[in-house]
């Protein structure tokens, strides 16, 4: 693995000024999802401070950032997981293919067939690790058996899971291991054929050997998915994103190409989170 | 800073005498309740006969059994669990994953709790009121209700217990699927917290399986065999109150046997609960 060389640039994280802001901005043409001003309140508790950042289509956007930054926060807006919660809003706009996906009126079936979600501890569903990937398929579709056979197989080869469990599919998921059961919800996420996945630290409940193969994952699902990942792991950041938001205290501080982020941080915070100064 | 050799001395007899005194209260309650099953083994086994599961109850001085008595607390306690799952379940799943920290769902859950340890005779006069005096007859239909009320605040409790365990993580990614939050419910939260719902089911049915106060007010009793639920019917709490106070030693002998019964079921069910709960924990 390839940890990118870092060296302290500017002065330490005291003498910072309230611009020391870097957002790059990417190119409509490519941009998948575009966050435009974006508040958000856990009831009087302001979590994002006017947050805009494009994500780009086909490509891997890393979110980092020390604990309670809001990068959480940021990726359970984008498919209005707060909703689930009385209390929790978001305001500003988040535009996926043209339509604000906060207005009120958005199905949030719909939307969230379109953007799938793994989050940091695996949760197979009580069920079969066919009728897992299964699940979310039903909801949209209405398969015949052997179609749904196909699907499931496709998904799992996808999830890089097909050959650890071909012969077991309806067992129960709760049987595989960790990183197994991880991979199944990956491929549970891509069965329903979304065109993004929003990863939210899929890999810190795992064993390094569980996260590379989960990462490998990710990298072979780039190529077809616009995905965002939150982490925790700066190298795991650097190995998979093509582009890097960094967060603090609710705040978009740094966003750019991951390579450029990694080398030469514009910002004094980015620079200091990254050389390990804070976190 | 040393401790004193004599205070250690007087923590070790301070500890050596609260465990006797403990031991010793353990023991009178077992004791206790050895005898119980001993006298109740006993007299019990004396008394079972393939008349108790063939025969109807008999007047003093001709031989019967108890198959009235046993169809008649079965079918009692089998609707009355059915309505009290129907209850229990739908307002458990409620107050866990809808009511929140609302007032409604405080002022539901303090009543439930009130219920959960309300008297049992009570609830039999309260169905006495509304579906005795009004319909103007005892009858099966009156001791199911009585005994579902008694059960519902049981599964209620154990319903949202076990739903709040269920990882907040799990409900999310079933809704991150597009899912809308009442098949999450039913078709994951549901099944993932089923032994445990099962469980408190297991253990309402153990609570009403032996209630007397109730349905003395409701069903009251039935010399007969009976399948009709909209007429007094026999069941087995009931016979024994009433065979155990006559004088006949054949009434009373049935009496234990019915008693053998009702005790050996409930331990079924108490046991088949435990081993559930275990396998949950497991899972």
């Amino acid at each position: 693995m390839t940890s990118p060389t870092l060296e302290p640039m500017g002065p330490a994280a005291n003498g910072q000024a309230a611009d020391d802001v870097s957002v790059l901005a990417i190119d409509p043409a490519v941009a998948k999802i575009d966050v435009q001003g974006l508040d958000f309140f856990y009831g009087k508790t302001h979590a994002l401070k006017a947050v805009s950042m494009g994500v780009a289509g086909n490509a891997v956007t890393a979110l980092i950032g020390p604990s309670g930054c809001g990068k959480s926060t940021l990726l359970r807006t984008l498919n209005r997981m707060y909703a689930l919660y009385p209390g929790q809003r978001a305001t500003g706009r988040i535009m996926l293919d043209g339509e604000d996906i906060l207005r009120p009126s958005v199905n949030l079936s719909t939307l969230r067939a379109k953007i799938g979600m793994v989050f940091q501890k695996p949760t197979p569903f009580p069920m079969s690790i066919h009728d897992n990937v299964a699940f979310g398929v039903k909801l949209y579709e209405s398969l015949s058996k052997a179609d749904m056979a196909v699907r499931v197989e496709e998904s799992l080869r996808r999830a890089a899971l097909w050959d650890e469990v071909k012969d077991k599919l309806q067992t129960s998921g709760l049987g595989l291991s960790g990183g197994q059961q991880q991979r199944l919800c990956v491929a549970r996420c891509i069965a329903v054929r979304p065109e993004i996945l929003l990863l939210d630290e899929p890999t810190s409940a795992l064993d390094p050997i569980s996260s590379a193969k989960l990462e490998e994952t990710v990298t072979q699902l780039k190529a077809d998915y616009t995905i965002v990942i939150v982490t925790h792991n700066l190298g795991q950041a650097a190995r998979l994103s093509d582009y890097t938001g960094f967060m603090y205290l609710g705040e978009l501080v740094e966003f750019g190409e991951t390579a450029g982020m990694f080398t030469k941080p514009v910002t004094n915070r980015a620079s200091d989170y990254l050389t390990g100064r804070f976190g | 800073m040393a401790v004193s050799p004599a205070r250690i001395a007087s923590r070790r007899a301070g500890n050596v005498v609260f465990v006797a005194f403990c031991s010793l209260v353990t023991l009178v309650a077992l004791v206790a309740l050895a005898l119980i099953l001993y006298s109740l083994v006993v007299q019990g086994v004396g008394g079972l006969s393939l008349d108790v599961f063939t025969k109807s109850t008999p007047a003093a001085g001709s031989p019967g059994g108890l198959i009235n008595a046993i169809v008649g607390s079965i079918m009692m306690c089998v609707l009355g669990m059915v309505i009290a799952l129907l209850i229990g379940v739908f307002a458990g799943t409620w107050l866990a994953e809808y009511a929140g920290n609302s007032r409604y769902g405080g002022a539901v859950r303090f009543l439930n709790d009130v219920l959960l340890s309300a008297p049992s005779i009570l609830v039999g006069l309260f169905v006495y009121e509304i579906l005795v005096a009004p319909f103007k007859g005892f009858s099966g239909l009156a001791g199911a209700v009585a005994l579902a009320l008694l059960a519902a605040p049981v599964i209620t409790r154990t319903t949202e217990d076990v739903l709040k365990l269920q990882p907040t993580a799990l409900r999310e990614s079933g809704v991150a699927l597009g899912s809308p939050f009442w098949h999450v419910i039913r078709a994951i939260l549901w099944r993932s917290a089923s032994s445990g719902i099962l469980t408190g089911g297991l253990l309402a049915f153990a609570r009403i399986s032996g209630e007397t106060a109730p349905l003395l007010f409701t069903a009251l009793n039935n010399q007969f065999f009976n399948w009709n639920m909209t007429r007094p019917m026999a069941n087995l709490p009931v016979v024994i109150f009433q065979f155990a106070l006559t004088p006949y030693p054949d009434l009373n002998k049935l009496a234990w046997a019915g008693a053998l019964l009702i005790a050996a079921t409930v331990l079924t069910v108490t046991i088949v609960a435990r081993a559930l709960t275990k396998e949950q924990k497991r899972s």
